[in-house]
């Protein structure tokens, strides 16, 4: 059964479509990610499914019943908010406990319940302190702990990391997922940042100017982007204008041999390589090695193909011998495009 | 030596400051205390209690200063229950002419009051105003508006929305939105503003005076007339008085006051 569903989801601001006709289906304790660049109408999104928002078409149903029509306070999602939107003026406790105290819960549940989902988050020993008093990476888990305490059906992230430092990032990254998994939430997380959607989601819906450009796994988004502009916001990627034909890649003046080509409609004419599929070795297309970067468990080889206007960038492992001067260079797998600009 | 002119020079400048500012209330001070204090002399010739004494026990004086009791604190709960709800629509919603009535609100500051209560006074009578508690209300009213609707309109709009969506998600209606989060965060600011209120409305003499006079006659109007009939001692004995409210208010509250809060109020956009 779906926990979530969009359908036809559409909102104009201003005479500007937002987001167009976007359908979603969340499954039950699926976690999906809403990736794409700022303006793309993932937060829109969100905040429509969260109540904030009101669509101008199209409906959202929580497991199957229709939520469209309903104000935040009735509907049955919790939001962890960007800037957490903790309220200064209430202890942790205070706030965690807010929602409950609504619900008119007698005190010793409401106690019990705060103290569960603070311990679900390691706050316990913060119960106390108000949210000015603790650090960034607590106040998200307090914000984490506010949104579970009232066991919504749908958890809500909007950029839940943007605020905190790189090391803490991936650590509370890392909480999010294994308690989301925990409890089985069905859960939407928004983010502009692949590496984030990569490492947590179940499924990943890519957006681009309101609209879902594709819906899929972490690797299947990787090892087969359906547009362009998912090759580019996915992962690092090198792109070739030109023509593929018999087995190679003709760019400029030169042609690259290739193993594997997708291509996604006929014509292609703008190529996405992944690093890591541009092979150094005996025999290919002739190109010079500008420097090596070492990047810990892998180098990276920058490279420019001879007779034409296109560097690479090439992943090799870390044993392997240093490849300096001339170098003849493959492709492994080539992905095709029609358009080649985005 | 650099550090010895600059440290002479903030000497100086906090002596001139204190000469203007102390100077004339410690005057009035030792004027309320003094027989007869005559020219060259720096402190009074002799002391005295006899005048405040009269002010006291004079039923007049003490029923003035009861009557600017009662006023301030009507005051200032009807201009808080008329500009909180003006204030808080500046701060949260966008409406045609939005800009414009929260300029004009200045206006009433802007020219001399006495103007304004002389074309009100036509008003009054017309309406049969004059005379009568309510009439003072609203003439005391003028000088609180601008207070009470620019600073909690700053106070309401530094409240992140977020935190009230939050409540919202939380499952608050928007009235309990209001009542436990957006008030409780902008209660400083609004603080402020009654304290400001309040103090206008005790020190307004001229409007009250005119439309008050003679059934309800304040402290600041009865000033008038002190100056006029009494001696200069018993005027400074109600000075001193009627500054009385105005220092214990702000040395109440001052824990109280957000730094920002008089800042924030013209910083609304």
């Amino acid at each position: 059964m779906s926990g979530l569903v969009l359908r036809g989801l559409a909102k104009n601001l201003g005479g500007r479509s937002i987001v167009e006709g976007l359908d979603l289906t969340v499954a039950k304790g699926e976690l999906v990610c809403l990736l794409g660049p700022s303006g793309c109408g993932k937060t829109t999104t969100l905040r429509m499914v969260a109540g904030f928002v009101e669509p101008d078409g199209g409906e959202i149903l929580i497991d199957g019943e229709p939520v469209t029509g309903l104000p935040p306070e009735r509907r049955p999602t919790a939001m962890v908010f960007q800037n957490y939107a903790l309220w200064p003026h209430m202890t942790v406790f205070g706030n965690v406990a807010f929602g409950l105290k609504l619900r008119g819960l007698p005190k010793k549940e409401i106690r019990d319940r705060v103290g569960e989902a603070l311990e679900l988050v390691g706050l316990t020993h913060h119960t106390d302190s108000r949210p000015a008093h603790i650090s960034g990476g607590e106040q998200q888990r307090v914000a984490l702990a506010r949104a579970l305490v009232l066991e919504p059906k749908v958890l809500l992230l909007d950029e839940p990391l943007s605020n905190l430092d790189a090391k803490l990032r991936v650590r509370v990254r890392d909480e999010i997922r294994e308690i989301q998994q925990r409890i089985g939430i069905t859960t939407v997380l928004v983010t502009h940042d692949q590496d984030e959607a990569l490492s947590v989601a179940d499924r990943i819906a890519v957006m681009n100017t309101g609209r879902i450009e594709q819906l899929d796994t972490p690797s299947g988004l990787y090892d087969a982007p359906g547009t362009r502009f998912v090759a580019g916001f996915v992962g690092t990627m090198n792109f070739l204008d030109g023509r593929a034909a018999d087995g190679s890649l003709h760019v400029g003046e030169t042609a690259v041999p290739f193993d594997a080509l997708t291509e996604t409609g006929s014509d292609a004419r703008s190529f996405a390589v992944r690093p890591e599929n541009v092979v150094i070795g005996s025999e290919g297309a002739r190109a010079k090695v500008i420097r090596e970067v070492p990047r810990g468990h892998f180098r990276e080889v920058l490279l420019t193909l001879d007779g034409a206007p296109a560097q690479l960038r090439s992943y090799v492992p870390v044993g392997a011998p240093a490849v300096t001067g001339e170098v003849r260079v493959r492709f492994a797998r080539v992905h095709g495009y029609p358009d080649a600009e985005v | 030596m650099r550090m010895l002119i600059r440290r002479a020079g903030l000497a100086a400048f906090l002596l001139v400051f204190a000469l203007f500012v102390v100077g004339p209330l410690a005057w009035l001070a030792l004027r309320a205390f003094s027989g007869t204090w005559q020219y060259p002399h720096l402190l009074p010739d002799s002391w005295t209690l006899k005048w405040w004494t009269q002010v006291l026990d004079s039923a007049d004086l003490g029923g003035s200063i009861r009557l600017s009791l009662v006023f301030a604190p009507v005051v200032t709960f009807v201009s808080a229950v008329i500009c909180l709800p003006a204030a808080y629509a500046f701060a949260r919603y966008e409406f045609p002419g939005r800009r414009f009535l929260l300029v004009a609100l200045f206006a009433t500051n802007a020219f001399p009051k006495i103007g304004l209560f002389l074309s009100m006074a036509g008003v009054f009578y017309s309406l049969r105003l004059m005379g009568t508690f309510a009439g003072v209300v609203i003439v005391q009213l003028l000088g609180t508006l601008v207070f009470m609707t620019w600073l909690p309109a700053a106070a309401f709009s530094a409240v992140p929305r977020s935190l009230e969506e939050a409540a919202r998600d939380a499952g608050a209606g928007p009235l309990r939105v209001f009542f436990r989060v957006t008030f409780p965060l902008a209660a400083p600011g609004i603080l402020v503003a009654m304290i400001l209120s309040f103090l206008a409305s005790f020190d307004e003499a001229q409007g009250t005076y005119l439309v008050g006079a003679p059934n309800y006659v304040t402290m600041p109007s009865t000033m008038y007339e002190l100056v006029v009939n009494y001696p200069g001692q018993v005027a400074a004995v109600f000075s001193v008085l009627l500054a009385i409210p105005s220092v214990l208010l702000i040395a109440l509250v001052r824990k109280h006051v957000m730094s920002g809060a008089l800042a924030e109020g013209f910083q609304l956009r």
